[in-house]
């Protein structure tokens, strides 16, 4: 039904790809603008609000998105749905960026980023009631984990290397690395449970500052669902990002049938957040708090959105439906954690925060960075499979010149 | 696909396996109650009249430059709030018949939300309840700032190696015999310095000798789970801008929701275990699989 | 008919030397005893010995001295000290003067104490001052020598005054700067304010001793404090209550000179406190113009006299932090950038989505065709 992954090559500095070069050149400068005169001077960030887009968007909404990898794991190896196989590996390549740009983004973000190291070596001094710790500890462990469930696809490459000796040492862990892969898929599928759930038990602590229509003991359980909403979401966008970008075939009637699947994760949270919201007897805040009322509103409407468009589309797997649905999928995961992070969240005493031009920046500049380096590897890499489909069913022409690499 | 609804339900067991050993095993984790010898302030709001001799006697003893703005064109140490400058600050409050000054600085909690979340113990409970930093285990990733409910640490922006900066209750005085500069220095007892219960004591004696003076009781006698620093007032605590935190400390929610999930490693390691076996019978029947169908062809 | 108080020469009795002595410690801020101790040294033919030296100078500092009622002048150099050689006051004149100095130096050796007005030129070997033939840093040099101690009185003589402004064509320095080595007093202020001399004078013809003196040689109990700390206006700056303008509203109100340029906060000098010559309010500030730092080497005569400057040791001003006030800014262009950004992303998924739809339909039409 499949081929095997192949690289897609092709020409690498397409005018988007340029495009992007600039943001990245952008968020350098301004990086760098970080590190020589300090997050005061660089930042908005305030002692009113310690964390900014730094931390709510590039790691807990970034690898809120990089969840890809995480669903896509669960649905093909635990639920066995064996012919979503193929795009394990590109959500497992974007699931590592996500989290290569999260460490990046930690990086700029600590005050002392040089003691960092710190972190992982230092087990004495590691305090057993921190969730941040347990979340900078599970990201840097799953970050290892992706990279090498992903091994088969360097290794394969590095099997058809000119060089023997290279060959050879491909040859011999090839094997190795696919006996260890359950153990591995294990592992992938544990962490990002723990702190993807974690990322939410953060801001627990934060107590009468986080506004109480999203502060309640069920944060963890409620950040699990939109990190399935959002990884979801992501492995749509990604299957019609790569068919228009690189000119392979949809992969939407393959998308089809998960529709329902996804709806439902939509669904559940939802109804479990209003059911909770009335135990904890908040349901009248739905109607009294304002601006907060607005972004809670606009939370559950983008969801609702996304569950209603995933079921429609089931039976056709129309992509720009698919499209649709996925971008309000991730969109609502985003406008909630970025919610639960900066919008409900009010230290009082007055503060404000809205991001600098400098962090703002660095944001675009790591996301141009994430996709170049995506583009890139797919091309040189073997991470897309070259799904067969008909002939008629191939990259809808003149897309390209919009969006396309 | 036959395997779908039976690998499902598996997860399923496994995971409800998992959650039914997690809180048999994990005990609500509970609050931690200060001790006798507990050092604190009480600061009494009908005394205080905002001559931030504290604030100055604050700075000297701590070697801190003055916190420099500018207001209508002339310098001022005039510190916006607690700062990474400002380790105390008197702030105006005001209802509609009073106004009135309140003395902010960290309010060393019983149980601290800004050592809970500390990732390798930069802030901790030191001797006598002290809550006190240690830069050499900080990664400034500034989550005590969040966790805090009274906005106390802060971080020094503009430093090239920035440090969270909070009172310490000039610990570093304690060997030459002395308390905190601010308490020594108030020219009217509106802050003073002692053990919890001395001064929990003397609040009392306050409130029983002039009860119309005061509205509210005793702020941190139990808010938030206790702190060292105590405040009364004349209007209640709501117009002082102090949170009206209920008698659980905030570690104590977190820390019983994430020890329910991870105590003794027994659920993720449960949950590890399962995904494992499953992910490795779906993989070994799918190569059986397909060895089956290359039989046939 | 001569004045009275002129004409008729004044007899000193032991009560009004005593009374005298003790007024003068009582000016200079020190207990009555220390008066009554003096007069019994005076008593006892203790005076000291004073040899006065004039270089570049004005002469404003001694005319302030000669202003000063309590002691004043003359019964400071007939009763309290011995003034052996003074340029300006002394009756004898050429020759006869220097003799005077060089007669003092042989039998007050190790005794006498050196007042010297004025800056000393350095440059081009010293040529630009003489005085009776020789060179100013020559003749400071060698009465220094035999000084018990070295008092440099006025700006000009304490880091060079008016002098070494730049372009300091003289190559003018203090006189610490002159004797290398040497502990000199130095009691800046274009003039210095008399007391401050007395003071010092008077400590050490009592105690023989010289007042305790910061990093600059000036004695603490003037120096250690700045105008603005003690200055009579202090109120309205803590309210933030400033003259804009000479003669405006503010001025005439007697409100804080600061944003006229008033160097206050940086300058060093107890002015604010002890007035020039009893007469209250005789001082810059007290007439209503910005003190201009003339005891700041580095700010007097080089910072433009109305030119703000930033104060040295901020204090906080007479308002305080709201328990709730507004606190960090939202930018424009950032918010610009990330309207901007959200804008682009939404419309980009919008416009892809669309563009998607119609390339399938069409696919979708061309196939239907095709059988």
């Amino acid at each position: 039904m499949n081929a095997p992954p192949r690289p897609v090559h092709g020409e690498l500095f397409t005018p988007f790809v340029k495009f992007l070069l600039v943001l990245w050149g952008l968020g350098t400068v301004a990086g760098l603008y970080r590190f020589i005169m300090g997050l005061g001077a660089a930042t908005s960030m305030n002692d009113g609000y310690p964390w900014g887009i730094w931390i709510a968007i590039d790691v807990v909404v970034g690898t809120g998105l990089a969840s890809g990898g995480y669903v896509l794991a669960f649905l093909v190896f635990i639920l066995n749905k064996g012919k979503y196989h193929p795009l394990v590996r590109p959500a497992l390549l974007t699931s590592l960026l996500g989290y290569g740009v999260a460490g990046v983004a930690v990086a700029f973000d600590l005050g002392r980023y040089w003691t960092m190291w710190r972190i992982p070596v230092s087990p004495q001094h590691w305090s057993s009631t921190s969730v941040l710790l347990e979340v900078a500890l599970c990201m840097m462990a799953y970050t290892t984990v992706i990279f090498l469930e992903l091994s088969p696809a360097w290794l394969e490459s590095l099997a058809a290397s000119q060089n023997p000796e290279r060959a050879r040492l491909a040859q011999r862990w090839l094997p190795r690395a696919e006996k260890a892969l359950p153990f591995l898929i294990a592992f992938g599928l544990l962490l990002p449970t723990m702190h993807q759930s974690s990322l939410g038990g953060l801001m627990m602590m934060a107590g009468l500052k986080l506004h109480p229509l999203w502060h309640t003991g069920f944060l963890p359980l409620y950040f699990l669902f939109t990190a399935f909403t959002m990884g979801f979401g992501v492995l749509y966008f990604e299957s019609i990002f790569s068919s228009v970008a690189f000119k392979r075939p949809l992969e939407n009637r393959l998308l089809a049938t998960l529709g329902r699947y996804v709806a439902g994760v939509i669904l559940a949270f939802l109804a479990l957040r209003f059911v909770i919201l009335g135990v904890e007897g908040k349901l009248g805040l739905v109607f009294s708090s304002g601006r907060l009322g607005f972004f809670f509103w606009a939370e559950v409407l983008i969801f609702l959105g996304a569950a209603i468009i995933f079921l429609r589309q089931g039976a056709l797997g129309r992509p720009h439906e698919q499209l649709r649905a996925a971008l309000l999928a991730m969109l609502g995961g985003t406008l909630y954690r970025v919610d639960v992070f900066l919008v409900a969240y009010d230290p009082g005493n007055g503060w404000i925060y809205f991001p600098s031009v400098s962090e703002i920046l660095v944001t675009l500049g790591l996301i141009a960075t994430e996709t170049v380096i995506y583009i890139l590897v797919v091309r040189k890499f073997p991470i897309l499979a070259g799904v067969t489909t008909p002939r008629g069913r191939d990259v809808p022409a003149g897309l390209t010149e919009g969006a396309a690499s | 696909m036959t395997m779908t609804r039976r690998g499902l339900l598996k997860v399923l067991g496994a995971a409800a396996g998992a959650a039914a050993i997690a809180p048999a095993t994990a005990e609500a984790r509970a609050a931690r109650k200060s001790n006798p010898d507990d050092l604190g302030l009480l600061f009494d709001a009908t005394l205080c009249v905002g001559c931030r001799a504290c604030s100055i006697g604050c700075r000297d003893a701590n070697g801190m430059p003055p916190d420099v703005a500018m207001i209508g064109g002339a310098p001022y140490d005039a510190p916006a709030d607690l700062n990474g400058n400002a380790m105390s600050v008197i702030k105006l409050w005001s209802t509609e018949k009073e106004t009135g000054y309140l003395k902010a600085q960290c309010m060393h909690c019983a149980d601290p939300a800004c050592s809970s979340v500390c990732m390798m113990g930069a802030l901790h409970k030191g001797k006598r309840g002290v809550v006190q930093y240690d830069v050499e285990r900080c990664v400034g990733c500034r989550n005590c700032q969040i966790a805090c409910p009274f906005n106390v640490p802060k971080f020094e922006w503009a430093a090239a190696s920035p440090k969270i900066i909070k009172c310490e209750l000039c610990r570093h005085r304690w060997e030459k015999g002395k308390g905190p500069a601010c308490a020594e220095v108030c020219p009217r007892g509106a802050v003073i310095s002692g053990s919890r219960p001395e001064l929990l004591a003397e609040a009392r004696r306050r409130l029983a000798a002039t009860p119309k003076a005061y509205q509210g009781g005793i702020y941190g006698e139990t808010q938030g789970g206790g702190t060292a620093c105590l405040y009364l007032s004349p209007v209640g605590f709501g117009p002082l801008g102090l949170p009206p935190l209920g008698d659980q400390p905030a570690p104590a929610l977190v820390e019983s929701v994430q020890h329910a999930i991870y105590q003794g490693a027994f659920a993720p390691l449960a949950l590890l275990g399962t995904f494992a076996v499953v992910a490795w019978k779906n993989r070994h029947a799918a190569t059986a699989a397909a060895a089956a169908e290359e039989d046939e062809s | 008919m001569p004045h009275p108080e002129v004409a008729e020469p004044s007899v000193v009795t032991r009560r009004d030397f005593v009374k005298i002595c003790t007024a003068a410690a009582a000016s200079v801020g020190m207990p009555a005893w220390a008066g009554e101790k003096m007069a019994e040294k005076v008593a006892k033919g203790k005076k000291p010995s004073v040899i006065w030296l004039h270089y570049q100078e004005c002469t404003g500092c001694t005319e302030s001295l000669l202003r000063s009622a309590a002691p004043d002048l003359g019964e400071l150099i007939l009763d309290l000290v011995s003034l052996d050689y003074h340029e300006t006051l002394a009756a004898a004149a050429g020759y006869q003067l220097e003799a005077a100095l060089e007669s003092t130096m042989k039998e007050q050796a190790g005794k006498y104490v050196l007042i010297v007005e004025g800056s000393i030129p350095l440059k081009d070997d010293g040529i630009y001052c003489y005085v009776g033939g020789h060179k100013a840093i020559d003749t400071l040099k060698r009465v220094a020598d035999k000084a018990a101690a070295v008092i440099a009185i006025g700006s000009c003589a304490s880091w060079g005054g008016i002098p070494s402004a730049s372009p300091n064509p003289t190559g003018a320095v203090g006189v610490a700067q002159a004797l290398p080595g040497k502990t000199v007093v130095t009691l800046p202020g274009c003039p210095a304010n008399p007391y401050n001399l007395l003071g010092t004078v008077l400590q050490f013809a009592t105690f023989g001793t010289l007042p305790a003196l910061d990093d600059k040689g000036r004695p603490k109990f003037a120096y250690a404090r700045v105008i603005h700390d003690d200055c009579p206006r202090r109120a309205h700056f803590d309210n933030g209550r400033f003259a804009q303008a000479f003669g405006d509203a503010g001025h005439r109100e007697g409100w804080c000179l600061y944003k006229l340029g008033c160097k206050g906060p940086q300058t060093h000098a107890n002015c604010s406190l002890l007035h020039f010559c009893e007469v209250p309010g005789a001082w810059p500030i007290g007439i209503g113009h910005p003190c201009i730092g003339c005891t700041e080497q580095g700010i007097a005569f080089n910072v433009p006299i109305h030119q703000n400057m930033p104060i040295e040791r901020p204090t906080a001003p007479m308002a305080y932090p709201n328990v709730g006030g507004a606190k960090g800014e939202v930018g424009a262009i950032a918010a610009g950038l990330g309207g901007l950004v959200v804008g682009v992303a939404a419309g980009a998924s919008y416009v892809a989505s669309r563009k998607l739809n119609v390339q399938v339909q069409k696919a979708e039409g061309d196939q239907e065709k095709k059988p």
